[in-house]
């Protein structure tokens, strides 16, 4: 194959970096961000265009993540496009707030590197960080490549901006983060298209005098949640529609959930980032030795697309779960997510949960092909799996 | 006694919900008024949310986003950029937090934003105590004081912020009293002509949280004043100090004896108090001095 590498608008860039052209081009006005290992070359681009004057963004360094995000939400709330970008220690660290950016509806766009909490310290990708995360009232999307985080990034605003609630996106830290591959700039003006300015229907200081988030009773608290149920039901239609019209204008594929050969599958593998990339090889192999395999790739983590994946699931036998994250107690969170989405389905597939990966370990090829056999006539378990 | 007639621009309305005689909806009235309807307010959970009010009443004029405890000076930053970004940058950002969202766990957010010079205007209403949680102590809880966890009256001192927040170099720190109405208005709108971050710390006595009498807060207060216990005054770039009452008129005893949470205290507590406090006033007095003659 001869592709151009260095075109006009291909680029050879890690994750990290094609995160930040995304940012750039979706051209937010504000941008308080920390430094964490392997989030910081995200945060070091942003700054480098702005510094250069390739973007113009009210850049804030303050003392800590949890600052970080108080100020974007404050920023949010006053009417800019904003963004912050962190991983592991970061995101923890942000918790309290980040229940408070969806209950104020604040559409800012968050970039997370998927990596090991501490303790002990690594550094390792695992996407616990971001799991653990699911009932703060953000959408979640997981990207698997350099040029799925720069699309998903601004996705990610189009998203958030629709349905005024904080979208978090997810990579793996160095398999994607850190790893070069060739990725395509889009067209600035483009791009602006894609992302036209709405107006907020609440914003601090657009002279109505209206304050932000005040104490109420409980009805009313109660009717906040009621209305980000309603908003949360919106974002698969929302992501399904910037999604095609990102295929359309790019020619990429951004939808939801992407299907690998699943025509016809008997076996399906379910997970999310890197990993992907790794089964779409173990379904290529287990083809050519004539087992119907195929790989789901799930993009849009929360809200996880229940019916598409009941539908997309419905001719399979087997689901194997690959889930690079441990929740103690349970075990894989996509495994508990999929089993409940599925429950009550007419023939639902078995579902098989992996624990594989968990704390960055290599899941080569060979073992991932191996669970198909394995499962592929086994009852399924409640307990999870720890693959070797 | 001295009279003054106020002109009142309406920005803070009837109808909050203060405890009766309260000095912080006082002050809170010039404030707001001295900083005017082109203002953006952040309020940290505290008395003054609560004072502010539950949604959708508010007794300010002005929209203000009711933030977390410890990230008032962040959130204010954020406010900030935002209205830059959208080219108003003249409108004021006033960030209201009492001690204990000021001195202790937003200290690390304020000191971050002094640290940046964020264009923000902070007030902290100095009232000794986590009131909003009924009365513990803060590190802003002076020696000898009895609070709801420290029962036996406060082992340790009341943290100097004013000097942490100098060593910051910010272009304007000043001290105020609800016993002087027309300083605290004169400073808030010097306050408010100032780029950078500023900050202004107003004691507020505490009816049910020092033990102060309905109608004594202004008086308490005054007395603070008057004994040298809550010096007014102002430092610029954080070096050049001043005295906005530059006498202390009286000892400590007629300001103790209005608080009940100092209703324990011995002759000797009160004489060491009254040296702490003469102590204090002496190495202000070098400061603003120094000043005077650099
Ligand atoms: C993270 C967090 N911890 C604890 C609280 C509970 N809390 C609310 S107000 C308050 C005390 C505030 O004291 P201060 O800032 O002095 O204000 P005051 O109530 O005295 O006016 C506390 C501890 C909270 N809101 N957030
Ligand atoms: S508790 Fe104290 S500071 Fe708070 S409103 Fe009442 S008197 Fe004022
Ligand atoms: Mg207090």
């Amino acid at each position: 194959m001869n592709a151009p590498l260095f075109t006009e608008d291909l680029k050879l860039l890690n994750g990290n970096h094609a995160v930040a052209w995304g940012v750039c081009l979706a051209e937010p006005d504000v941008a308080p961000v920390y430094p964490i290992t392997p989030q910081t070359p995200i945060l070091e681009k942003l700054i480098d265009f702005e510094s250069r004057g390739a973007c113009q963004i009210e850049l804030l360094t303050p003392e800590s993540e949890h600052s970080a995000m108080a100020a974007a939400i404050a920023a949010s709330a006053t009417g800019a496009r904003v963004f912050t970008a962190t991983s592991s220690q970061g995101l923890l660290l942000m918790h309290e707030l980040l229940h408070y950016a969806s209950g104020a509806r604040t559409p800012i766009v968050l970039f997370n590197v998927n990596r090991t909490p501490a303790a002990p310290w690594g550094f390792w990708p695992d996407q616990i960080d971001s799991l653990s995360q699911r009932d703060t009232g953000w959408v979640q999307l997981y990207s698997e490549s350099p040029q799925e985080s720069l699309d998903s990034v601004i996705q990610a605003f189009r998203i958030a901006e629709a349905v005024n609630l904080p979208v978090m996106v997810n990579h793996d830290a160095f398999y994607v983060s850190h790893s070069v591959e060739p990725v395509s700039i889009p067209d600035a003006g483009m791009v602006r298209d894609f992302l036209p300015r709405i107006p907020r229907e609440i914003q601090l200081g657009d002279g109505t005098g209206r304050s932000l988030g005040a104490p109420i009773d409980q009805a009313a608290w109660n009717l906040t949640r009621r209305e980000m149920d309603a908003a949360m039901k919106r974002v698969e239609n929302v992501s399904e529609q910037a999604g095609s019209e990102w295929e359309r204008l790019t020619g990429r594929p951004s939808a939801p959930l992407e299907f690998y050969r699943c025509e016809d599958a008997e076996i399906v593998y379910v997970t999310m980032g890197s990993m992907s990339g790794t089964v779409r090889e173990v379904v290529d192999l287990l083809r050519e030795s004539g087992v119907p395999a195929g790989l789901l790739k799930v993009r849009l983590f929360r809200p996880l697309p229940v019916q598409a994946l009941r539908h997309a699931l419905a001719g399979t036998s087997c689901a194997i779960v690959l889930d690079r994250n441990y929740s103690p107690g349970t075990g894989g969170v996509l495994h508990q997510e999929l089993k409940a989405g599925l429950f009550g389905m007419e023939n639902p597939p078995r579902v098989h949960g992996m624990l594989a990966g968990v704390g960055g370990v290599n899941v080569p090829v060979g073992s991932i092909a191996k669970l198909a056999a394995d499962c592929r006539n086994a009852e399924q378990t409640a307990e999870p799996v720890w693959v070797e | 006694m001295e009279m003054t007639k106020y002109r009142d621009n309406g920005q803070f309305c009837s109808g909050h919900v203060a405890c009766a005689g309260c000095a912080e909806a006082l002050s809170m009235r010039v404030i707001l008024n001295a900083v005017g309807e082109d203002t953006v307010g952040v309020v940290a959970p505290s008395c003054t949310a609560v004072i502010l009010g539950g949604h959708p009443m508010s007794s300010a004029k002005i929209p203000v986003l009711h933030g977390t405890l410890e990230s008032a000076a962040a959130s204010a930053s954020g406010v900030k950029r935002a209205l830059k970004a959208q080219g108003r940058d003249d409108t004021t950002v006033l960030c209201l937090a009492g001690d204990g969202g000021t001195y202790d766990i937003g200290l690390q957010a304020l000191s971050s934003a002094a640290e940046r010079n964020e264009d923000i205007l902070y007030v902290c209403f100095d009232n000794e105590g986590y009131m909003n949680t009924g009365g513990q102590k803060s590190s802003s809880t002076p020696h000898m004081a009895t609070t709801g966890s420290t029962p036996l009256g406060k082992a340790t001192h009341k943290k100097n912020l004013i000097e942490i927040l100098a060593a910051h170099r910010i272009p304007y720190i000043a001290t105020a009293s609800p016993s002087h109405l027309s300083d605290l208005a004169a400073k808030v709108e010097k306050a408010k002509s100032i780029r950078g971050t500023k900050v202004i710390i107003v004691l507020i006595p505490c009816l049910p949280g020092w033990g102060v009498a309905d109608n004594a807060a202004v008086k308490t207060a005054r007395l603070a004043v008057e004994a040298g216990a809550f010096p007014l005054l102002e430092i610029e770039d954080g070096v050049h100090y001043s005295l906005t009452v530059a006498e202390k008129t009286r000892p400590i005893d007629a300001y103790l004896a209005e608080q009940k949470r100092y209703r324990r205290l011995s002759d000797e507590d009160r004489a060491a108090l009254q040296s702490e406090v003469d102590d204090a006033w002496s190495r202000l007095l070098a400061r603003a001095g120094k000043d005077l003659n650099a």
